[in-house]
């Protein structure tokens, strides 16, 4: 990076009454503070969602428990997984890239600051709207009626024979409004770290984050569409008298599931994929060495985002697809497997011959890779059709997935909290609480998780609101039961820490943790319009060259 | 002071882990192996063994790669971690290595063809296996929530236990099913007879076992239909040849007619429970619940959320939500000395 970079004054606008800077943040089109908008509406959902996961595990904490009614247990599920996916992770994930993209890559903002903000509002509409249900979805027993047909709403449930009232309407259209916010984001993302880079920044020098966002993004384009699609045909079903899933009239039930899933999967790695930026980012600095093999971690995640799209139907072995088709899926999702296993041995050897920091945010990175291997690893189990066909369906599945998105996504999240919270708030978390929060947070999951594969080795099926005693489940319910409390305890710290560490955490400066990419050389939080003289830059770690005057980067790439 | 106790302990605990998380997997595998119950792992019919077969070989696949991958973690965590924080000093910046790389791409492809071509062999031995001309073959129709299972060769009709016989290896007799669903999606699972599969509306499904012991296997509704999934229950109840063709014989008979019960019967047939069951040999010709002209040969009642007792047929007849809440049948409202007669005309029907 040259070096006349020019330091501006903090100048931070939107002081004022309450009112003034209530009104600042909602009509802001800034790309940091719509960072944080995202983050926060994603941390209050994350709370809900968090709760319904309580209220659930609660109620199976041992067998034929009355704590919540069927219906309720249902909803339960129902707005957990939707809010979950929808209104926390992705969110979350959004969030993130608005604040980091345009710092990482020395640009000012968003390609189309306006869409940036209407994207968010869209999504929070989405979430609104969602929630609204519990009110306004009045079904055929008079009170609210939150949807009660799975995450997936796989037809015919959602036709208006089995989901009379407006619940499922209220789902489709909180899934339309956040699928055309997500749309927008995706698009504005591409825009911008393909045209807004600073001098110097060719796509070879662009750090990994905005690479990876770029990849997600490119994705989410692909993937959102369909289900857009999709939930258009069910509101034609519902209210214009279309027959696409509605069976009674000779729809099609299996074409809404290759629907859902062929936005379903990518999905997965759409929500990963921002998960191993955060790693690529977080490994290096606190290992003190580059990533290792830069141009196949790019290459890889490429590689992933391809095949990823030609996954969906492992989601559906067991449909009755024919062999072919099994087979054809069943490669499709083992080599998948290849790009993710590489990225792993890349972190591995980033972390090989370096010297390990064990700061809070490099914990959790540690965390995700040793429950992200594992996670892989089962992966594969249900990759191979026909052991899919026993574990399917079950707490198998469910523990797999939660082994992504928890142990995987959800830790990688908590290590960027951790990582740029003080970029964006100017003061660090406290280590001390961030500690607390990573082990009992460790612990809480993999009493949870870890004890959730094998109810569904011993047949427990998914989404049943109670089972049977004497089948082998009862000991393990409780157990993943209590891990559930402990997770929610670790949460509370993190909160605690959030809230608390705004107030009290100590200043960060510029770069508290002697890192290399463009965001650390402004201040925290970073001015408005981010650099006062965009920077330029000579290689994959500006900061390093500017540290390392005599030994810089430029000199090997 | 206070930092470096810290990292030790972060050290320590992942030294720990090493040697926790083996006996961890062996004590799960211990308790997995020595569970009664529908265990994936305790088959007892050709697609659940072989399904095992295949999950066998790629549980020790996936766990040399967990060995070998999770070693080289914790070997790096405790190598490389724990700097001490004042020392500035960075280590070599390497970038890569394209030989490594290149062999953690190729040993990874390979392993990758290995499991598919296993894999693949195992999806044609199950989905492509031919019919014998011996095979027994049930139709079964998903409803919420429970099964019902047509016999169209034997002309025989029941529900929520399936009776099929047992198969010697020998000379296979297996049971063919047809999967149809009359409302929403379910799936048919009894893990230790087959994995699992979906009864789609329009859309036939078809799957098989042969169970190579007598006994009964329990499994559930695996797929969510609707409000009382979790009460979908199963049972398939495998019988020696001779008890197979006996309970073929019993249940193509009509119903018993029992002229102590024919108070109930008038009761029965004179509400609205003919709507929706069918008790052969008589107006009761509805199919929108179970079949009921073999009623007391069955173990359950309900989709098998309760036994079948006379309490509980008193209790499910007056208030089935009482049982399981949301099912589709109505409180019948009858008075006490109506419902006793019904229950004693339920108590005839053998």
């Amino acid at each position: 990076m040259s070096s006349n970079v020019m330091a501006i004054p903090n100048v931070q606008v939107g002081s004022g009454t309450w009112l003034e800077i209530l009104h600042g943040w909602v009509t802001t089109v800034d790309h940091k503070r719509l960072g944080i908008l995202y983050i926060l509406y994603a941390l209050i959902f994350l709370v809900v969602g968090g709760i319904e996961a309580m209220i659930m595990r609660i109620q199976l904490i041992r067998p034929h428990n009355d704590f919540v009614s069927p219906q309720v247990f249902n909803r339960m599920f129902t707005m957990h997984g939707t809010t979950m996916i929808f209104f926390v992770a992705m969110p979350l994930l959004f969030g993130f890239a608005n604040y980091l993209v345009p710092l990482m890559i020395g640009a000012r903002d968003m390609a189309f600051p306006r869409l940036n903000s209407f994207s968010f509002w869209l999504t929070a509409l989405g979430g609104f709207l969602l929630y609204f249900s519990f009110l306004g979805g009045s079904g055929l027993y008079g009170t609210g009626n939150a949807p009660d047909v799975g995450w997936w709403s796989y037809a015919p449930l959602g036709a208006q024979a089995f989901s009379p009232g407006h619940s499922s309407d209220y789902w489709t259209l909180a899934l339309l409004a956040s699928g055309f916010g997500s749309i927008g984001t995706a698009i504005n993302l591409i825009a911008t770290i393909l045209c807004m880079r600073c001098p110097g920044m060719k796509l070879g020098r662009m750090p990994l984050l905005p690479w990876l966002y770029l990849v997600m993004a490119g994705m989410v384009l692909i993937a959102l569409t369909p289900l857009s699609a999709a939930q258009i045909m069910l509101l034609i079903d519902r209210y214009l008298g279309g027959h696409f899933f509605d069976t009674q009239a000779g729809g099609s039930a299996v074409l809404w599931m290759h629907f859902f899933w062929i936005f379903g999967h990518p999905e997965v790695y759409i929500l990963i994929i921002p998960s191993f930026a955060f790693l690529s980012e977080i490994v290096p600095v606190f290992s003190r060495k580059p990533i290792f093999g830069y141009p196949v971690m790019v290459g890889a995640a490429v590689c992933i985002a391809f095949v990823s799209m030609s996954v969906w139907a492992h989601h559906i072995f067991t449909i009755g697809m024919s062999s072919y088709a099994n087979a054809f899926f069943t490669i499709t999702s083992m080599t998948v497997g290849v790009p993710t296993g590489i990225k792993i041995f890349n972190w591995l050897a980033t972390m090989w011959g370096g010297r390990i920091q064990f700061k809070t945010p490099m914990l959790f990175c540690i965390g995700f890779l040793f429950q992200f291997l594992i996670a892989g690893l089962t992966g594969i189990m249900l990759a191979a059709a026909p052991f899919d066909w026993q574990l399917s369906l079950s707490y198998f599945v469910v523990a797999h997935f939660h082994y992504v998105i928890v142990g995987g996504i959800l830790f990688s999240v908590f290590g960027a909290f951790y990582y740029w919270y003080p970029k964006m708030t100017g003061r660090m978390l406290s280590e001390r609480l961030g500690k607390w929060h990573f082990w009992l947070f460790l612990i809480g999951f993999h009493l949870t998780f870890d004890t959730m594969h094998f109810p569904g080795l011993l047949g427990m099926p998914r989404r049943i609101y109670t089972y049977e005693p004497g089948r082998g489940w009862d000991t393990m319910n409780l157990i993943i039961t209590y891990g559930a409390l402990i997770q929610a305890m670790a949460i509370l710290i993190f909160v605690w820490n959030l809230v608390g560490s705004y107030f009290k955490g100590t200043k960060a400066g510029n770069d508290p943790w002697d890192a290399w990419t463009l965001e650390w050389s402004v201040s925290s939080p970073p001015p408005a319009y981010n650099f006062a003289t965009i920077p330029v830059v000579e290689s994959r770690r500006p900061l390093w060259d500017l540290k390392h005057p005599e030994d810089p980067d430029s000199r090997y790439e | 002071m206070w930092g470096r106790r810290r990292l030790i302990s972060v050290r320590r605990f992942f030294a720990l882990a090493f040697v926790l998380s083996p006996a961890a997997i062996a004590k799960s595998a211990w308790l997995m192996a020595s569970a009664s119950g529908p265990n994936i792992f305790a088959p007892e019919s050709t697609p659940a063994k072989t399904i095992f077969g295949l999950s066998q070989f790629v549980l020790v696949i996936t766990g040399i790669i967990f060995a070998v991958v999770f070693t080289l973690l914790v070997y790096a965590v405790l190598k490389f971690g724990g700097t001490a924080a004042d020392d500035r000093r960075e280590p070599a910046q390497v970038y890569g290595s394209t030989q490594i790389e290149l062999a953690w791409t190729i040993i990874p492809i390979l392993i990758v063809v290995v499991l598919f071509l296993a894999t693949a062999r195992v999806i044609h031995a199950v989905e492509d296996a031919a019919m014998p001309a011996n095979a027994v073959e049930v139709t079964v129709v998903g409803h919420q929530f429970w099964w019902e299972f047509r016999y169209p060769k034997l002309g025989i009709v029941t529900a929520n236990e399936l009776h099929i016989p047992v198969s010697d290896p020998a000379r296979p007799t297996p049971t063919f099913l047809t999967l149809l669903s009359a409302d929403t999606d379910h799936s048919f699972w009894v893990p230790q007879l087959a994995g699992k599969t979906d009864l789609i509306p329009n859309h036939t499904n078809r799957m098989w076992m042969d169970p190579h012991r007598a006994g009964i296997f329990l499994g559930q509704c695996a797929q969510y239909c609707g409000m009382q999934h979790a009460k979908m229950l199963l049972r398939v109840l495998v019988d020696r040849p001779e008890d197979f063709s006996a309970w073929v014989h019993e249940q193509r008979q009509l119903a018993i007619q029992n002229e102590k019960a024919i108070a109930g019967r008038r009761v029965f047939e004179t509400t609205a429970c003919i709507d929706c069951h069918t008790i052969s040999g008589t107006v009761a010709d509805g199919r929108f619940g179970p079949d009921l002209t073999h009623l007391m040969a069955r173990h359950t009642i309900a989709a098998g959320a309760a036994e079948n007792t006379t309490e509980n047929l008193r209790l499910w007849i007056q208030n089935p939500g009482a049982i399981k809440p949301g099912s589709l049948m109505p409180a019948m409202k009858l008075d006490d000395e109506d419902l006793d007669a019904v229950v004693a005309y339920m108590g005839t029907l053998r």
